[in-house]
């Protein structure tokens, strides 16, 4: 029990910081000191003066120049093995898009054995094609009598209700009816986000209020789906930190309660912003064995970001990504295609 | 990052340590490690070449000391570079003189700066201003809710209509104005940065509002995007500074060293955690100690400042000094403790930590303080006041009540009386001998309390003057040795 160790610590620490205030407080030194730092109360006649603009010259010209790197990836023509020069272009177009340095040291070994009978580009291609080889198709149905549930999971902010949203729009469209059960119950209005899209969706919802136990929320759900004979149910959850056990495990109750008759979880998706570095390694890991994630939704793939981090989550731990956003729109959320997906990692 | 920076620079010093010169192959590998340490970290591949450059330079240009062996000195050269690179001391929030300052938040969607509006208006609050939230936010649906439900937590108007982002911000702050308020937040909506049209909308509410700070909200687990999103937002926009959130996440958060690296404007506040207390400014010298295994005991310290009942403390520390430390005074303590934050939050702060007591501290959150404070509550006033007296019947009763196990209530009746033991001898004026990382902790508390000016009990100055004498020591984890047992640690308590 190191825990009840680290509290007795944190206690004594504390008491000591209190015990140093208060013997100071009560033998003033010859200057007095203020009790607290004051504020700093620089008042400015106008507005703040903003400190001068750092444009790093040396920075820009080194983007520059990686930016010319990528354009030399798909020049590199050499027939055969790769020379270093041309692993270490292939090494910064990785690493650059977040495959992350143990992948990438992976691929280049995998890359110098098959060598590049059809030159360097085509080589990296199908290195990563071959990467990418899951099963991606999305179960819809359960077994006779059940309740067909997605339940989504993630940290805060990925969009895990956003994708909720439009994928309910996706399946009404497809024709099936669909209910939301608002499971994220801690953040402020998201119940109320959420019934906005059912709204749109012309889907059922079930919320509770704030601070409700997210189980009992998906659990009426599935009763409400159950009695209305609706095809499918949406399960949101509260954004999580992926390093904390007690909300992991509320996450597996949770999919322990959806899972139970009348329901069954045919999907949990793990929604991953692409903008996400090595983290998003651990978070996978971690859902994984909480909620056993059986695919992953890449979200925000309309920025600048690559989301390669997605080849390292399928080579290590063979979780498939499965949808991915493209943008706004409820359309933007597409079907995950390898082949496109890797031709915009490589043209970085 | 930092776990696992200060891990290797750890191991990179075992391995330089019997170097009498540092050849240009080892400062190779030794390069060579810290790159992986940052891209393992996320650090953006430009900012990572050009820190590889500096140090290496560092270690070149400079004189070796004497004092250092070659390891500690690529080590000092990283460590200068952080320090560098993360920039200085923190940033000092200024008002304007014509009321109402006002802040501008942007970043990407989800990226947290809704929550970050509300925690920034709380942080205000407490400096004595009186914060007043605007929001913009009109796509996301539901976001100017989520605003008004964190504004009625800690006591803040919401401004926001429904007409359109500029309209709304520009009212907001008259309305600001009207009712005297002194500093005004913008939350805006979350946008990619190579979306034109809505980068142009949030310069034109830059401009109807002309802020006095404009931060850049960023999530601590952003990969090689970082630098793309910064400085697109700087292009456009003209950052006074980054708010880092998320930082709980993950002990990396390189977006940090990227954006700060690719911007040139500092990091003014980072979030560490879920709650709306979890939030401060951020102050790089002492996340540079954090890299180093250091620890951050001054924010802790001014944590502890900010949030607990001096007087209540205070008077309880004095029991425990004077030995009549009883249970209930433990058990007030640590309802202080739960006032300063998420645990998690709190031990990340702590120095000294050994890596069991860290993996441990991830999953340390409030539910272990119910525990504890569900056996006490168990107990009868008088086993509160003299333990002693709780024999097997009396733990077995206990553990039934508070429903934990016998093993729990030993556990924690064990660690009362050593604390107990301990902070007598303090008392005393003694050097205690505390165990393990607990002494480091101890040691750097005092010393951080001292270097605040404070008068310590005659335990801790003997302790705060041990590790006063001599620059901090460059070695990561380093401080005086001597008190700790053979093997540096004592057994931690055992696992249950």
């Amino acid at each position: 029990m190191i825990a009840l160790w680290i509290i007795v610590a944190l206690v004594v620490v504390a008491s000591i910081v209190v015990l140093a205030r208060s013997r100071r407080r009560r033998h003033p030194r010859a200057v007095l000191e203020p009790e607290r730092a004051p504020m700093p109360e620089v008042l400015v006649t106008q507005v703040a003066p903003r400190p001068e603009i750092d444009d790093s010259p040396s920075m820009d010209r080194r983007l520059a120049s990686s930016r010319s790197i990528f354009e030399r990836v798909r020049s590199i023509t050499s027939v055969g093995s790769l020379s270093q020069e041309q692993l270490d272009v292939v090494e910064e177009v990785l690493l650059r898009s977040d495959v992350g340095l143990a992948t990438t040291t992976a691929l280049l070994d995998e890359l110098r054995t098959k060598g590049a009978p059809d030159g360097v580009a085509a080589a990296i291609r199908s290195t990563l094609l071959a990467s990418l080889t899951g099963e991606r198709s999305v179960r819809t149905s359960a077994d006779e009598g059940r309740v067909p549930v997605w339940l989504f999971v993630g940290v805060n902010g990925v969009g895990k209700t956003t994708t909720i949203g439009k994928l309910a729009w996706h399946e009404t469209q497809a024709g099936r009816s669909v209910v939301l059960a608002a499971g994220d119950t801690f953040r402020a209005a998201a119940a109320d986000q959420l019934q906005l899209w059912a709204e749109r969706t012309g889907s059922d919802i079930v919320r509770a209020a704030e601070g409700a136990d997210p189980g009992s929320v998906v659990h009426d759900a599935l009763g409400r789906a159950q009695a209305r004979g609706a095809d499918l149910v949406l399960a949101d959850t509260a954004g999580r930190r992926a390093n904390n056990t007690n909300l992991l495990d509320e996450l597996a109750k949770i999919r322990r309660v959806a899972d139970r008759e009348p329901g069954q979880v045919v999907e949990t998706f793990m929604v991953l912003d692409a903008t996400t570095g090595q983290n998003a390694l651990s978070q996978a890991r971690e859902f994984l064995a909480a909620a056993d994630v059986t695919g992953i939704v890449l979200t925000k793939l309309d920025g600048t970001a690559r989301g390669g981090i997605v080849v390292a989550i399928e080579r290590e731990l063979g979780i498939p990504v499965k949808f991915v956003g493209i943008g706004e729109r409820a359309k933007d959320l597409v079907e995950f295609d390898p082949a496109s997906f890797v031709d915009s990692l490589l043209s970085a | 990052m930092f776990d696992s920076l200060s891990g290797r620079l750890e191991r990179l010093s075992t391995s330089l340590r019997s170097r009498g010169r540092l050849s240009d192959a080892d400062l190779a590998e030794a390069l060579g490690e810290v790159r992986t340490a940052l891209l393992e970290a996320d650090v953006e591949l430009s900012v990572v070449r050009a820190f590889l450059d500096a140090v290496s330079q560092r270690v070149r240009g400079e004189n070796v000391a004497q004092s250092l062996t070659p390891g500690q000195h690529v080590i000092k050269a990283v460590h200068d570079q952080l320090v560098e690179v993360l920039g200085g001391t923190a940033l000092k929030v200024t008002y304007s003189s014509k009321p109402p300052t006002v802040v501008l938040l942007a970043g990407l969607q989800g990226a947290g700066k809704t929550t970050t509006a509300a925690k920034l208006a709380k942080w205000f609050k407490a400096q004595g201003r009186q914060p007043y939230l605007v929001g913009t936010d009109l796509q996301r649906p539901a976001a100017v809710e989520q605003l008004r439900v964190l504004g009625g937590q800690i006591g803040v108007d919401v401004y926001s209509d429904t007409t359109d982002p500029v309209a709304v911000a520009r009212a907001g702050v008259a309305e600001a104005q009207r009712l005297g308020r002194d500093v005004v937040i913008i939350d805006t909506a979350g946008r990619l940065a190579i979306d034109e049209a809505l980068m142009a909308e949030v310069r034109r509410i830059s401009a109807a509002t002309d802020p006095h700070y404009t931060f850049l909200v960023i999530d601590a687990v952003t990969g090689q995007d970082a630098v793309h999103t910064a400085k697109s937002f700087h292009e456009s926009l003209e950052l006074s500074g980054i708010i880092v959130t998320k930082l709980d996440y993950d002990a990396r958060g390189g977006a940090v060293l990227s954006a700060r690296g690719v911007v040139g404007r500092p990091v003014v506040f980072a979030s560490t955690g879920e709650k709306l207390d979890d939030f401060d400014l951020f102050h790089p010298d002492r996340m540079a100690s954090r890299i180093l295994g250091m620890g951050d005991i001054l924010s802790l310290i001014e944590q502890a400042e900010r949030t607990m009942d001096a007087g209540a403390m205070a008077d309880s520390a004095q029991r425990m000094m004077s030995g009549a430390f009883t249970l209930d005074d433990f058990m007030a303590q640590l309802n202080q403790v739960r006032k300063m934050g998420s645990l998690g939050g709190l031990m990340r702060l702590m120095p000294g930590m050994t890596k069991e007591m860290r993996d441990a501290a991830k999953n340390v959150d409030d539910g272990e303080l119910n525990k504890i404070e569900a056996i006490i509550r168990s107990m009868t006033p008088v086993e509160r006041r003299e333990p002693q007296i709780i024999d097997g019947s009396r733990r077995a009763r206990i553990a039934r009540g508070s429903g934990s196990s016998v093993t729990a209530v030993n556990q924690l009746l064990k660690q009362f009386d050593q604390m107990k033991k301990m902070m007598r001898q303090m008392g005393g004026g003694a050097m205690p001998q505390l165990p393990g990382g607990m002494g480091k902790m101890a040691q750097l508390a005092a010393r951080g309390a001292a270097a605040r000016g404070a008068e310590l009990p005659p335990g801790f100055e003997a302790m705060a003057s041990g590790l006063k004498a001599g620059a901090p020591s460059p070695t990561p984890g380093g401080g005086p040795k001597g008190k700790k047992k053979k093997g540096g640690r004592v057994t931690p308590p055992k696992q249950r």
